[in-house]
């Protein structure tokens, strides 16, 4: 099991110029840990990560998406491996931080917590490649492949909370910055 | 063909002539069999089907940030199921998500208002409600407003909803 923000911490140090889609306690972090204006936290509605980052991988095939979506979040939106499957863009990385619960809303276990393979349920849909770490170390060392990997590909990362950091919702749906996200991908 | 009042051809000629190259859908019964399939067909459109409406809400906002136009097509009865997506993200998240709803079952000529369909009476109300602009299209003549919603949309960044009234040929 890896701490969320000493993953996202490894990820960061690896990361060149791609977008990040992060939501609820990653995406909190993420905006403390590493702001970037190709940061996507602009989500407006549970489960909705997914579909976000595969406009912005249709839009900008040139681009490598990286998604940190939730377990509770995907929950809510399952139908979308099978749709991202279906656009098979090879520039998708769909990243799930699973810590069995619904962490923001008061840390309820979500149903099935432990018996659900969400990287067999991606496989299944359709995703190219899929992974399941739980291990830093290795989660730094699969890194470089999972991103130079053809799309759309799948990562069950097993994470629990590590440091606390500041909530801030109106910072992570804030269009100011969605307009400086937009502005910044445009050049790039 | 000639006397039917509302034609796929002008549907989608509007769609063109707003820039829409991506057209992100669930199939509607109002508008699937000659506007949908028209659509997939045409390789000036690049056509994404999702599993549930709410899913089309987020692509077509991902797609506005990486810089491009696109138009969202479903009946009345997922706009009613994704009614959150589109209040958090289009909604309060000023993204321009152009719907393009199917009112499946609405009486020629009658005001969706006047429905006897209770889905389609509601769909109005709940639209002023929320504060997203409306257009009923009925007719080829009507066909004019989807070029200047779709523009409206993307110059205010805001959602809008184009109402198919009846089913386009």
């Amino acid at each position: 099991m890896m701490k969320r923000d000493e993953m996202l911490k490894a990820f960061v140090r690896q990361r060149k110029d791609e977008i990040v889609v992060a939501v609820y306690m990653a995406a909190q972090e993420l905006t403390h840990i590493a702001p970037n204006d190709l940061n996507y936290t602009f989500i407006g509605a549970m489960g909705q990560g997914s579909s976000h980052a595969l406009g912005l991988a249709l839009g900008r095939p040139d681009k490598k998406i990286v998604v940190f979506d939730g377990d509770g979040s995907l929950l809510m939106n399952l139908g979308s491996l099978v749709t991202i499957a279906n656009q098979a863009p090879k520039n998708y990385v769909h990243c799930l931080c699973e810590n069995g619960c619904y962490e923001t809303n008061g840390s309820v276990p979500i149903p099935r917590v432990g018996q659900i393979r969400f990287a067999e349920l991606a496989k299944t849909a359709g995703y190219k490649k899929t992974y399941e770490i739980a291990d830093l170390g290795e989660w730094e060392r699969e890194l470089p492949n999972i991103i130079e990997d053809e799309g759309p590909v799948f990562v069950t990362l097993k994470v629990e909370p590590g440091e606390t950091y500041p909530e801030n919702f109106p910072r992570l749906y804030n269009v100011e910055y969605r307009e400086k996200f937009r502005q910044t991908l445009a050049k790039s | 063909m000639a006397d039917y009042p509302l034609t796929a051809e002008s549907i989608k000629n509007q769609f063109k002539r707003a820039g829409i190259h991506f057209v992100v859908a669930l199939p509607d019964r109002v508008t699937s069999h000659y506007l949908l399939k028209g659509l997939i067909n045409d390789p000036e459109f690049k056509v994404v089907q999702v599993c549930k409406e709410d899913e089309g809400v987020s692509i077509c906002s991902g797609l506005y940030a990486a810089g491009h136009k696109s138009v969202f097509m479903m009946q009345y009865t997922g706009f009613l199921d994704s009614i959150n997506a589109i209040r958090g993200v289009a909604v309060e998240g000023h993204f321009p998500v152009c719907m393009v709803v199917g009112l499946l079952g609405k009486e020629p000529d009658v005001a969706p208002t006047q429905s006897k369909k209770y889905g389609v009476k509601i769909i109005e109300p709940i639209l002023d409600v929320m504060g997203i602009e409306r257009y009923l299209i009925e007719r080829d003549a009507d066909t004019a407003q989807i070029g200047s919603a779709i523009d409206k949309s993307f110059k205010n960044s805001s959602p809008s909803a184009i109402l198919i009234g009846r089913e386009p040929r």
